[in-house]
């Protein structure tokens, strides 16, 4: 009987490690660390809510931490993330129907969503500066 | 499963520089995916230099000026060179795509040339395609009729033959479900973009009678909904097809179903 040989492992061709990078692939990924990111964001709301329930000692301790410089750039972080997100969701609606599919249509909009996002957290945090005055 | 990084035995070394031919004209750098299941090592990248004056336009042109006058190892498949047959397929300047179609002048500096992603690979630039093309397989792709058959063909009108265009052109080179990471991380389960773009032709072709079954089959958390509309598929196709279209026609025509 002629001798078998053992199977051979085969190897995984690359995948990551070469495919060159698309930006619909790109705002995708963003898309899920933007979902997960909000997790931790609401627990930064749900802080904010029991704090403001338990009195002004609690509460201070809020303010202070959302005041200071670490504070809000985890702030600013969790506005971008977000709207970038709702963005991304309308984006998805959108494809839903059929719409934006094509090469142009699919550009545009993954380009407007991260415009988007950026201009829109920009203006949020601007409105905020201006109604609720504080330290810039 | 997601896994970012390469398994142990996959990881990539740099292999051999083949020197150039004596009395070339002009020479193109080529790095070239190499595996050999004989010599037990890991996959190598080898050098090869192109004597762009002595060979035709194309990347598979130069594959094969390649295995013709260099290095006559060099394995990769290939056929009918004019883009109907998906043989060449593979990933070229980080993209996959037909050797055949992809003209050398289109990739900037070093033409890097990689077997289709995350796949098992029998030998340098031939990966397996088992699972593809059982997940071709399990959609169907052939007329169901309930109604006895038509004592001549089965007729279409014109405007429902249209319904296929962009579907039908399909040549199955698996471009664009090795281009999806979801395909990456879950081909077990999920079907890819071409099974799926493949569905999408019997499901809308007026002729089929078993459009609800085929709908059944496909309405599943894995087998159609891993598409995350990331559109790596549409970009690759080298027929010009739209996959993410032909799935989003799908979801569409489930949820219609329904209301």
């Amino acid at each position: 009987m002629a001798e078998t040989k053992a199977p051979v492992e085969r190897p995984l061709s690359p995948h990551l490690q070469i495919y060159r990078p698309t930006l619909t692939m790109m705002m995708s990924i963003v898309h899920r660390i933007t979902g997960a990111a909000l997790f931790f964001g609401t627990l930064l709301l749900v802080w904010w809510l029991i704090a403001a329930a338990s009195g002004p000692d609690a509460y201070a301790k809020f303010s202070w931490f959302a005041s200071s410089l670490i504070g809000r750039l985890i702030l600013l972080g969790y506005t971008w993330a977000l709207i970038h997100h709702m963005l991304g969701g309308i984006r998805h609606l959108i494809w839903d129907t059929l719409h934006g599919l094509d090469p142009v249509g699919r550009e545009w909009l993954v380009r407007a969503n991260l415009i988007g996002s950026v201009v829109i957290t920009a203006v949020i945090w601007i409105i905020g500066f201006l109604v609720m005055g504080g330290p810039l | 499963m997601v896994q970012l990084t390469l398994p142990k035995n996959s990881k990539m070394t740099e292999g051999k520089v083949w020197p150039k031919l004596s009395g070339s004209v002009e020479t193109r750098e080529f790095r070239v995916y190499r595996w050999n299941p004989d010599d037990g090592a890991n996959p190598r990248i080898d050098t090869y230099h192109v004597d762009t004056a002595d060979c035709g336009p194309m990347v598979l042109d130069a594959l094969i000026w390649i295995k013709t006058k260099v290095d006559a190892s060099l394995t990769f498949r290939r056929s009918c060179r004019e883009g109907i047959c998906g043989s060449c397929s593979m990933n070229i300047d980080g993209v996959n795509t037909l050797a055949c179609t992809r003209g050398m002048d289109e990739v900037d500096g070093t033409v890097k040339i990689y077997p289709l992603p995350h796949l098992q690979v029998i030998k340098d630039l031939v990966p397996d395609l088992s699972n593809f093309y059982a997940q071709h397989a399990s959609i169907e792709p052939f007329l169901k009729t309930t109604t006895p058959a038509p004592e001549k063909e089965w007729r279409q009108s014109h405007e429902d033959r249209t319904k296929l265009d962009g579907l039908y052109e399909c040549i199955l080179c698996a471009c664009c479900s090795t281009s999806c990471p979801s395909y990456w991380w879950n081909d077990d389960r999920y079907l890819g973009p071409a099974a799926l773009l493949q569905a999408e032709r019997w499901i809308v072709d007026s002729r089929d009678e078993a459009t609800g079954e085929r709908l059944d089959n496909l309405e599943d958390p894995f087998r159609l909904y891993r598409c995350h509309t990331i559109m790596n598929c549409a970009k690759a196709c080298p027929k010009g097809l739209n996959p993410a279209k032909a799935i989003a026609d799908i979801k569409k025509a489930l949820v219609e179903r329904q209301v």
